[in-house]
């Protein structure tokens, strides 16, 4: 008798959203202020500390930067860091 | 041609392990279990086992080896006993939710505090609920089958087997082993033609965060959830005893030895009074059967084989003719019974078998049980039983207990 079912144990490919759309663990959602993001204000790319600082990756290095809220799960990291204090967590409307 | 060869418990361990061709073995020194790594070591060094010998810092690492080296699909083989199983003990539920085919002998020791290295199973009994299917062995002979059985069954039903047998009493008291042929176990344990759960062409991420519920992957495939996977495990448990049973009979038939699957018995049959044991002290209770009988006492033994998966159904065929149960062990469930009496009482209840039950508590930290010991105590039982006292607390055999 050999075991049949090869989904025994956990397992997951690397992948965008293997483990389902996680922004929605979010409670704070960080927005944009881009009037004094940088890289909009200077319009050229700088900055990006957003982007760097971001443990999930959903920031974008474009400018405007864009947050994936699919997978954005609010820590806030992004809004710390922030030189121009262009990033403000709000309450997620339930 | 087999041939039988004197030996010791330990060393028929790492025959056993070398004959199943294991691939990487990682162990860490630990009485009374060290001469089986050394053992293979030298079959190593010397060219007899072309196997990855890998040393490490501790037994936690030795386990975590054989659970990478079982993952891309080696047969992994380590040892331990006591403090050592314990310091594994989060990787012994790695390796069994994992569903790792992994083969470890536990060479039972007594736990500290205080400090032992005497034999009792408190050691492997303490680790009953990890998922790992344990047999336990009554001599050396059973220890080299048992081993080669024991990879047959883990990779049939994806789950780790620990064998079990009693430090010293076993692990180093020699007696003739019949060491099968090589060609045999070939053939009888062909080789892991598996990637294990890695795949170059598919690569995955093994054991991620899983969800308390079940939940949709990034291809919309629904991914069991945590329950789910440990259902799965549970039920290859209870599945691993039709197979347990099934390897033994298929070995029986090569090798003509036969040790009973889940359990076994001497002079069992229409037996009046059934002793329960497991490990080497079923053993020792032979010659007191043998003597009680020829005064014409009606007692007969049930050995346990397997303690995971219990075998309950087996269990309740074995003592339904039963007049009286004595269960002889050397494990304590501290504050209750001795762990297999609990089990027994628990696989009895709504059966129709409801007779006297006595159980010994014996030889913790390696205090010698003889014949004569189990012999008194079982006439003590049925004289305690005829006067009433027909479930008492757990004896403990030996002991000074005022």
């Amino acid at each position: 008798m050999i075991y049949k079912d090869f989904n025994i144990f956990s397992a997951a490919t690397s992948a965008l959203g293997e483990l389902g759309k996680t922004g929605d663990w979010r409670d704070l959602k960080p927005i944009i202020d881009y009037g004094k993001c940088i890289p909009v204000v200077k319009d050229k790319p700088s900055c990006f500390l957003c982007w760097l600082y971001c443990p999930e990756g959903v920031v974008s290095s474009s400018s405007p930067p864009r947050i994936d809220y699919d997978y954005c799960k609010g820590c806030g990291i992004c809004a710390e860091e922030c030189p121009a204090k262009a990033i403000t967590m709000v309450e997620e409307s339930k | 041609m087999s041939k039988a060869i004197i030996m010791t418990g330990n060393s028929a361990a790492a025959l056993a392990a070398k004959m199943c061709r294991i691939q990487v073995v990682a162990a860490y020194p630990i009485t009374p279990q060290t001469s089986i790594t050394e053992a293979i070591s030298n079959y190593v060094e010397s060219g007899e086992l072309k196997a990855e010998y890998v040393r490490v810092e501790s037994e936690h690492s030795a386990l975590t080896v054989c659970i990478a080296a079982s993952t891309v699909g080696a047969r992994a083989f380590t040892s331990t006993s006591s403090h050592g199983l314990l310091y594994m003990h989060e990787q012994v539920h790695w390796a069994a939710g994992s569903r790792l085919p992994i083969v470890m002998c536990c060479v039972n020791r007594g736990v500290g505090a205080p400090w032992s290295i005497f034999n009792d199973q408190q050691d492997s009994v303490s680790q009953r609920d990890t998922g790992w299917i344990q047999l336990y062995c009554r001599d050396n002979q059973e220890i080299i089958d048992t081993v080669i059985q024991a990879y047959k069954i883990a990779e049939a039903v994806s789950v780790p087997v620990m064998v079990c047998y009693d430090g010293f009493v076993l692990s180093h008291t020699m007696m003739p082993v019949v060491v099968p042929m090589q060609e045999q176990v070939d053939a009888f344990l062909p080789p892991l033609k598996t990637s294990g759960h890695l795949d170059t062409a598919n690569p995955r991420n093994i054991n991620p965060v899983v969800f308390p519920w079940r939940r949709a992957d990034s291809q919309g495939v629904m991914r069991d959830g945590y329950m789910e996977i440990r259902y799965k495990l549970h039920s290859a448990l209870n599945d691993a005893r039709g197979v347990i049973t099934q390897v033994n009979g298929e070995y029986a038939r090569v090798f003509g030895r036969d040790h009973g699957g889940l359990l076994w018995d001497y002079n069992a049959n229409a037996a009046e009074i059934l002793i329960v044991a497991m490990g080497s002290i079923a053993s020792e209770s032979m010659p007191a059967i043998d003597s009680l009988r020829a005064q014409g006492i009606n007692v007969g033994l049930i050995g346990v084989r397997a303690f995971r998966p219990f075998p309950k159904l087996e269990v309740r065929e074995k003592l339904a003719g039963a007049k009286a149960i004595i269960v002889l062990e050397k494990a304590i469930s501290y504050g209750h019974d001795g762990a297999l009496a609990c089990e027994l009482k628990a696989a009895l209840y709504g059966s129709a078998v409801r007779v006297p039950f006595h159980s010994y508590v014996a030889g913790l930290g390696g205090r010698d049980v003889n014949a004569k010991e189990i012999e008194a105590a079982i006439t003590d039982s049925l004289k305690q039983i005829a006067e009433g006292n027909l479930e008492p607390p757990t004896h403990w055999l030996n002991c000074r207990t005022e």
